[in-house]
């Protein structure tokens, strides 16, 4: 079986043709770099994202906190990642990078701050 | 007066680039005039991934993209920065008067780096029919409401036209809880990146109604509903072919626009694109999304030291 995909991994976006046996990738065509060939077979296989949101502060310079996960999450814990975030209070100041949750949710993904709030 | 050898306007991406660059080529006396309380411009607003891929070699979200500038000016002191210092005027004898809190002051400059970035066209712009409710907003307010006041200012939503930064609160929208009712596109194709109609329309199964056109917008207080209609590709609309959705927001995502009315005011004129960053007056220089709209910031980046370099050489041949 062919599918067609576009490689999301940066702006180039290019289109890749997959060959698939039983859910497994064979081989992939299209792609410029690298990426394109790790994309294709996680985007089959299992589906990734980087998850960004942001978090409520209280009494910090900022009134909110920006935030993303350190690595990707399968794309069926986005939702239920991003409501659990909603839940997420931070009151002392916070540097870009600091990781606020370890291993959120088990993910085995760290939440970090994409920003210095004082 | 106070003079300066450089002064740069804006410390979004292409400020801050071009004065860290004019300081690497030698010129010490810079000051940098940025109108809010924060350096990083619209970058502290986008906190989805997508940025620094080709500059950095990294995937960072605006705000990280912003910090590595904002942390590599802490270390400059001879890159004096002025928060909220809102310009008001230029003239060609490259003065700048400028207003901070409780003044307004003037500086002359041996030369001026312009990068106060571009703007959102507004409903007006795109001519839509209909009243004037409340929940009418440009994509990248709606971007500042949510992402750095936390107000969320709508529950259903459409959102006209598909640019990156309408495709970016398409997901921003839904992931807060909204519903993204329809994504109207004109054309037949979007005008944003692929990678955002696939992670932020695609991934969410979200309506993106291509050769469609919104029509009016009603409501009294807020607003109410649209009517939309189907266009053949001359962009006319297809007879009979209009249809409404109830929904309490409108999002404008339609195009940027080049932010240039101080040099505008003092007749200064941008050369074409074969002039890189140059304009008719030697000695200003304008750089980032106010010389042209940039897909990607880090092209901005990449122009805007360009521009930190000429201002460099032209301060040195004016001292030779």
């Amino acid at each position: 079986m062919l599918k067609k995909l576009i490689c999301i991994e940066c702006p180039v976006s290019c289109e890749l043709l997959i060959e698939l046996s039983d859910g497994k990738v064979i081989k992939i065509e299209g792609h410029k770099c690298d990426k394109g060939q790790e994309y294709a077979k996680s985007e089959i296989e299992n589906p990734q994202r980087i998850i960004t949101s942001t978090v409520l502060a209280e009494k910090l310079s900022l009134k909110m906190v920006p935030i993303r996960s350190d690595k990707p999450i399968p794309k069926d814990k986005v939702l239920p990642a991003i409501e659990a975030i909603k839940e997420i209070r931070i009151k002392e100041p916070v540097a870009l990078g600091q990781v606020i949750r370890e291993n959120f949710l088990n993910l085995g993904v760290n939440l970090i701050a994409t920003r210095d709030v004082s | 007066m106070i003079k300066r050898d450089l002064v740069v306007v804006g410390a979004g991406p292409a400020g801050m680039a071009a004065a860290i660059s004019a300081y690497k080529a030698g010129v010490r006396d810079i000051l940098l005039l940025e109108r809010e309380q924060f350096l990083g411009g619209v970058l502290n607003q986008c906190i989805h991934t997508g940025f620094g891929i080709e500059y950095f070699k990294e995937v960072l979200t605006g705000p990280e993209y912003a910090g590595r500038f904002i942390k590599e000016l802490k270390n400059l002191p001879e890159i004096n920065l002025s928060l909220r210092s809102f310009v008001i005027k230029l003239n060609c004898d490259k003065v700048l008067t400028f207003l901070k809190p409780g003044q307004m002051e003037q500086v002359k400059a041996k030369a001026i780096i312009m990068a106060t970035g571009c703007r959102e066209k507004t409903r007006e712009m795109v001519h839509i029919a209909g009243s004037r409710p409340s929940g009418i907003f440009s994509a990248g307010l709606a971007q500042k409401l949510i992402n750095i006041e936390g107000v969320l200012p709508g529950r259903e939503v459409v959102i006209v036209g598909s640019g990156d930064i309408g495709l970016i609160m398409a997901r921003r929208f839904t992931l807060e809880g909204a519903q993204v009712k329809a994504i109207i596109e004109i054309k037949d194709r979007t005008s944003g990146l692929l990678r955002n109609v696939i992670q932020c329309v695609k991934d969410y199964d979200l309506p993106l109604l291509f050769n469609h056109k919104i029509k009016r917008i009603y409501g009294n207080q807020r607003v109410k509903k649209v009517s939309l209609a189907k266009v053949d590709k001359n962009y006319n609309e297809i007879k009979d072919s209009e249809f409404f959705i109830d929904c309490d927001t409108v999002l404008i995502s339609t195009g940027l626009i080049p932010e240039n009315e101080l040099i505008e005011m003092a007749d200064i004129k941008i050369k074409s694109e074969d002039d890189l960053n140059k304009t008719s007056l030697p000695g200003v220089f304008v750089c980032g999304n106010s010389y042209k709209v940039y897909d990607l910031v880090d092209s901005a980046t990449k122009d805007s030291q360009e521009a930190g370099t000429m201002a460099a050489e032209y301060i040195r041949s004016l001292n030779a």
